[in-house]
This record gives C-alpha cells, sequence and structure tokens, in this order.
C-alpha cells in the first residue's frame, strides 16, 4: 500500500497581506507552517501505512523554503519527502499545480493512493485534489472522515456532507480528500525529527518532470483574481422582548418564515 | 507564548529538539487537561502514552537498549518542560527515570536486555521504593527484609509514598537482605508488579502533584528470583545514594519548570488586570515582585543546568551540587509560585486559575529524594570535611 501525500507550506498567521499588484498572497517574511487540513492527509497516510504496510511520499510544490515543511512531515512518520521547486512554477493556479503534482506522481509511479488536505489556509478553493485525480485519470473521493476498509483493490469510505455521512467504495489507485474529522494528527517524536533532520529531500524541477512550459506560472494559469475584499457585514439583529417562553416562540416562527427550520 | 528566558545555555542540538518537543507536548496535550487531572486526581495514561510516542522515556536509556542515550541535562530539559505544564504529570514520567537508574547503573547485561527497552518505548513505567512509614529521612530505619531461601529472595514489609506505585510495571526496591548489618545488609532488588505476594496499599490523597499516583506497596511472602538482584548483596545503600545524586538535578528542573510557568502567568495577568484605573503592573510592588521572581527562576535554572552539564562531563563526586540544585530550586518555586498567587490577588486563591495549583504542586520539591533540610545536613556535611585548601 504505497501512499502519496499532498502537502502545502502556507503563512503561520491569519493576518496575509494580499499584493495590490497582483492580488496573491505576499509570502515574504511569513514564517511557514504545514496547511493544517494537510496534516490530516498525512497523519491518516502513516495511520494506513501502518496497518497495511507500504511506503508514504510525501510531494509539495513550492519555493526552497517549503523544504522545512518536508522535514516536517517526515518527523511525524512520511518515509520519504520530494520538493518540486522550479522558478518557472512561481505564480501557478490550481490547474498549473494539479498538473505539476500529476507529473511528479506519475514520476513516482507506484502509488496505490494520494491523499490530500481538503482545502488550504491561503487559496481556500479545495480544487487541486479533483484537478489532481482528473489528470492522472483516476477516481476522487472529496472530504472522508474515516476509511474503513480496504481490501482487493477497493477502499471503502465514509464522507463527511452535510446532511451526514456518505458510505462509499472506490477503486485503487485513487485520489481522496480528508477532513479534520479522521483524526487527531500526532505530535512529531524525537527519533523522527532526527530522522527528518538528516533526510535527503531531492528537488525535482520542470525538466526532472517533463512539464510543458506553457502549462505552469503565470502563463499556464487561467485563473485571474479580479479583486480580493473583505465581504460586506449584512447582519442585522433583532430583540426580542416579552417572557421567555414568548421570546422563543417568537424566535421559532422567525426561523419558520425564514425557512431555516 | 515565547520563553521569557533571557539567558542563552548553549544547548546541544538533540538538547534543543527535546526542549521544543516537551514544550509542545505542554502547550498542546498538558495544559489544557492539568485542572482535571488535578481535580479528579487522576492518573495521566493519556499523556504518558504520548511521552512515549514522542520519544520522551528514550532519553535516559542507552542506545543499546532502545534508548537514546542522554545525559543528565537532557532529562533535566525534558522535565523542565514539562513541569511547566504540569508538575504530577512531569513526576510520573520522571519517576520511571529514577526508577531505571539502579538498573542501568548496576544490572548485569542480561537485566537490562529483559526490562530497559520496554521502559524506553514507554510501554513500561518505573519506580523506585525505599521510604517507609518509619524510615523517612532516616532511611536506614528500613524493615522490609529480603531473605535468601535457594535460588529465591522472600519480600515481606511495607514501602510508603511510592511514585508511580500500581502504575509503574518494575520496581526497584531497598530492601534488607542481611537484616543484622542493619544499612549495611541492604540490597537493591528488582520486583514485577504482578509477582505473587506483591500488592498495592491505598492511594494516597495529596495537596499537589495530584494527577500522579503515590501509592504503597506491600509485600507478604513475596518470591522473586536471585536474578533480580541489583550489584551485590549489602551494596543497596551505596546504589540508594547514588540514585538519588543521579535524580536530584532532575527535581531541580521539576521546580524550575514549575516556577517558569508560575512567572509568565503572574507576568501576563499583572499586563491585563485593572486597578485605579491602571494595569497592576505599572505599580513598583508588582514589578519588582515579578524581578524577583525572573531573578530566582533564572539563578535556579542555571545552578541546575550547570550540575547537570557536570555530571555529563563525568565529574565523579557530585553529592554535594546535585543536593545543592534541588535545595536551591525547590525552595525558589515555593517562593515564586507563593508570589504568582499573591500578584494574582484574590483569583489567584481560586482554583479557577493555574496558581494555586503551582504552589500546592512547589511544596513537594522541598520534601521529596530528601528534605531541604537533610540536605542541607548533606551539604554542609560535603563542606566541613574537606580539608581548607586553596585550589
Ligand atoms: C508525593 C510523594 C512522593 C514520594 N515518592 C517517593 C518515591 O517514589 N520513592 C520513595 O522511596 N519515597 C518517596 N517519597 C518519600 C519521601 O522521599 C519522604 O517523604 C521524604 O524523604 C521525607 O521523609 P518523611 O516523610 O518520613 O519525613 P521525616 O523524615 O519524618 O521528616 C519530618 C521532618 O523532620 C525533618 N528532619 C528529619 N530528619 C532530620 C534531620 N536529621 N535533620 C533535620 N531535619 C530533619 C525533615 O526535614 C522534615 O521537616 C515520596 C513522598 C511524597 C510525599
Amino acid at each position: 500500500m504505497n501512499i502519496v501525500v499532498c502537502i502545502k507550506q502556507v503563512p503561520g498567521t491569519t493576518e496575509v497581506k494580499i499584493d495590490p499588484q497582483t492580488n496573491t498572497l505576499v509570502r515574504e517574511g511569513v514564517e511557514g507552517i504545514v496547511n493544517p487540513f494537510d496534516t490530516y492527509a498525512l497523519e491518516e497516510g502513516v495511520r494506513l501505512k501502518e496497518r497495511f504496510g507500504g511506503v508514504v511520499t510525501v510531494v509539495s510544490m513550492g519555493p526552497p523554503q517549503a523544504e522545512a515543511a518536508l522535514r516536517e512531515a517526515i518527523s511525524v512518520g512520511a518515509d520519504q519527502a520530494i520538493l518540486l521547486s522550479d522558478r518557472a512554477f512561481a505564480g501557478s493556479d490550481t490547474l498549473a499545480t494539479a498538473y505539476v503534482l500529476s507529473r511528479a506522481i506519475a514520476r513516482i509511479g507506484d502509488y496505490d493512493l494520494v491523499i490530500c488536505g481538503k482545502q488550504t489556509l491561503d487559496g481556500d478553493t479545495g480544487q487541486v485534489g479533483p484537478e489532481l485525480a482528473q489528470r492522472l485519470g483516476i477516481p476522487f473521493v472529496a472530504y472522508v472522515s474515516k476509511v474503513e476498509a480496504i481490501q482487493d483493490g477497493q477502499m471503502r469510505v465514509q464522507r463527511l456532507i452535510e446532511e451526514g455521512h456518505e458510505l462509499m467504495e472506490a477503486p485503487l489507485p485513487c485520489v481522496m480528500s480528508v477532513v479534520k474529522e479522521i483524526n487527531v494528527p500526532r505530535l512529531p517524536s524525537l527519533r523522527g525529527m532526527m530522522r527528518a533532520k538528516g533526510a535527503q529531500i531531492p528537488v525535482w524541477t520542470a525538466r526532472d518532470l517533463d512539464i510543458e512550459a506553457d502549462r505552469v506560472g503565470v502563463a499556464g494559469s487561467p485563473t485571474r483574481v479580479i479583486r480580493v475584499f473583505f465581504p460586506q457585514r449584512t447582519r442585522k439583529s433583532q430583540m426580542l422582548e416579552g417572557t421567555a417562553e414568548s421570546q422563543v416562540e417568537q424566535l421559532v416562527e422567525r426561523l419558520r418564515e425564514t425557512k431555516l427550520i | 507564548m515565547g520563553c521569557l528566558s533571557v539567558m542563552h545555555y548553549f544547548l546541544n542540538e538533540q538538547q534543543r529538539m527535546i526542549k521544543g518537543l516537551a514544550r509542545r507536548i505542554a502547550e498542546e496535550r498538558i495544559m489544557p487537561v492539568r485542572a482535571e487531572l488535578d481535580e479528579r486526581e487522576e492518573f495521566p495514561w493519556d499523556v504518558m502514552k504520548e511521552l512515549a510516542e514522542a520519544d520522551l522515556f528514550r532519553i535516559f536509556i542507552p542506545e543499546a537498549y532502545g534508548g537514546l542515550g542522554g545525559g543528565c541535562l537532557d532529562l533535566c530539559v525534558a522535565v523542565e518542560e514539562l513541569s511547566r505544564g504540569c508538575c504530577g504529570i512531569a513526576v510520573s514520567y520522571a519517576a520511571s527515570s529514577l526508577g531505571s537508574i539502579a538498573l542501568i547503573e548496576y544490572g548485569t547485561e542480561e537485566q537490562r536486555q529483559k526490562y530497559l527497552p520496554d521502559i524506553a518505548s514507554g510501554a513500561k513505567l518505573a519506580a523506585f521504593a525505599l521510604t517507609e512509614s518509619m524510615a523517612g529521612s532516616d532511611a536506614a530505619a528500613i524493615r522490609t527484609t529480603a531473605v535468601r531461601d535457594g535460588e529465591n529472595y522472600i519480600l515481606n514489609g511495607t514501602k510508603q509514598f511510592i511514585t508511580n506505585g500500581g502504575e509503574a510495571e518494575l520496581y526497584t526496591i531497598i530492601a534488607l537482605t542481611d537484616p543484622a548489618k542493619g544499612a549495611r545488609g541492604a540490597s537493591a532488588i528488582l520486583v514485577e508488579k504482578g509477582t505473587p505476594g506483591f500488592t498495592f496499599g491505598k492511594k494516597e490523597r495529596k495537596m499537589g502533584i495530584r494527577a500522579s499516583t503515590t501509592r504503597e506497596l506491600v509485600f507478604h511472602n513475596c518470591r522473586v528470583p536471585r536474578q533480580n538482584l541489583l550489584g551485590r548483596e549489602g551494596s543497596g545503600f551505596i546504589i540508594t545514594l547514588k540514585t538519588l545524586d543521579r535524580s536530584r538535578p532532575g527535581v531541580g528542573a521539576q521546580a524550575v519548570g514549575l516556577a517558569q510557568g508560575a512567572l509568565e502567568a503572574a507576568v501576563a495577568y499583572a499586563r491585563e488586570r485593572h486597578q485605579f484605573g491602571q494595569p497592576i503592573s505599572s505599580f513598583q510592588a508588582i514589578q519588582h515582585m515579578l524581578a524577583d521572581m525572573a531573578t530566582q527562576v533564572e539563578a535556579a535554572r542555571a545552578l541546575v543546568y550547570a550540575v547537570a552539564r557536570a555530571i555529563d562531563t563525568g565529574v565523579k563526586d557530585y553529592t554535594e551540587a546535585a543536593a545543592m540544585a534541588k535545595l536551591f530550586a525547590s525552595d525558589m518555586a515555593m517562593r515564586v509560585t507563593t508570589d504568582a498567587v499573591q500578584i494574582f490577588g484574590g483569583v489567584g486563591y481560586m482554583r479557577d486559575y493555574p496558581v494555586e495549583k503551582m504552589m500546592r504542586d512547589a511544596k513537594i520539591t522541598q520534601i521529596y529524594e530528601g528534605t531541604n533540610q537533610v540536605l542541607r545536613n548533606t551539604i554542609a556535611l560535603e563542606l566541613l570535611k574537606r580539608k581548607a585548601k586553596p585550589e
């Protein structure tokens, strides 16, 4: 059971600045952390490996400093890590990112399962997972909250959907994205940290991956960010008066009117 | 929150790793549960499992047995950071080290192979049992016996106030193999939990470190094989003294971590609490208290680290230095935690805030592993027996 986990380094703060010129995030000078949603993906990968054997490989596309995120992944149980880094990748949107990741995973070759976090903290799109599955030509299962069984090349999982849980089966290999309900990520261990410190982390460039130049970076990214803004607060408050009972009645009535219940 | 320490102690890479990881565990896994564990006097098994998975029990075990072969300072750094979160949890961890020292130092290859890997992985906890109801500071007054009978020893007697009692799987027991010789007839013997004739008495209800377990160990015709003897027959007292010398800087580290936690809480509270239209941190009376607290914590840390380092560099006789580290740091922790409660005022006295627990926890560091009175005796004795000659 060989597993590939895709992780991203994101700014370790919620006070990110937006570059007014490009409408993209300013990353300089901000301490990077592993995208919190990806830590669940990583933990699930390590747990599945502990259950079924195999190797967990972590990949990340990013600038050279994203290597720190990969070392952290090794300290919590990943076996190996690969950094996908090239000037040409800068400015890639989700489509271009999924393309680069798909080339890397194709190069890794021998895999049964690819795991992603449900979305990133900075971009927030949740698109890379499904786009990646599309590129690899394998199924995608979103928002997995529990892996029930893996048997005979089939995986049975629970997905978290708005109305509750959905039970699904998918053939392997496939790509899944996971939600935070799936596990509690472990802390690093001292031996893991030592292993992480000494680990060789290869860097794969556009050339290593046979990347078509016009499909990555700004040129290969059809997404244009027109404007970034805070949504207007349109919340209105109303005070209900009267006895507690009558307030509850009024409240229930309002909720019915607005079809919230 | 960053560490308020202003000093640089030139920790090596492994020690920095230990410090960072232990701090993270304290903040993410210990601080959220400490008040509840204290309230319920519940042994922190979940946290022990986390410490095991983080390899923290490997720190004090040699590499040949699955450990990391860390020194005294490595352990002190871990204990300090855990104590900053909760001293009761930290001592449950540290007692496993205390219970392993004699085995590491005096055990045969076979004994070490048999027991140390499970201690290193955290699968089993260890404990050290010397104290009895009639033998506290006067350890030579122990009455528990271990009489030879063919290939066995037969243990009889009761040990009191044993940290990790009932939770640990492996116990180093100090018992008289030759009662006629008194202290010179004492030996150190390994006893496993579950051995017939070995049961546990009541769990003590304590003032502080309430997440830790303190119990009686009761031996009634308990048979253990001869191979469980550590070192030679009659060396039990030397082993005890060496064990405590080695362990005392760790108690100092508990005190330093505890006091650091109290200092940080006091600084944060002094900044945010307003009286007379200003933060109480603007009053010089509070400022001076904080300044004294910070200075004392740093002085104690410097002493504990220096002694631990001396031990790690191979100093032979460190009885006096180890006693000083424990004595100074524990008296400091009692003062600093008391002042922290003072700075919090009325809420400091309430169990909704963490500082009253820290004050309760601090008290034990002045009592166990040699009361501070007894340690002063030890230090004075060493001091006075040295010939007054210039170095
Ligand atoms: C929570 C807790 C955990 C413990 N864990 C362990 C453990 O894991 N293993 C273990 O073996 N023991 C353990 N102990 C026992 C502990 O080490 C003893 O309680 C301690 O050594 C003091 O002994 P005592 O309680 O009999 O006090 P006593 O010896 O009766 O002392 C009473 C008072 O007299 C003073 N005093 C005694 N003799 C002298 C002297 N010669 N000069 C001046 N003053 C003196 C003492 O300082 C103290 O103030 C633990 C105790 C507690 C409370």
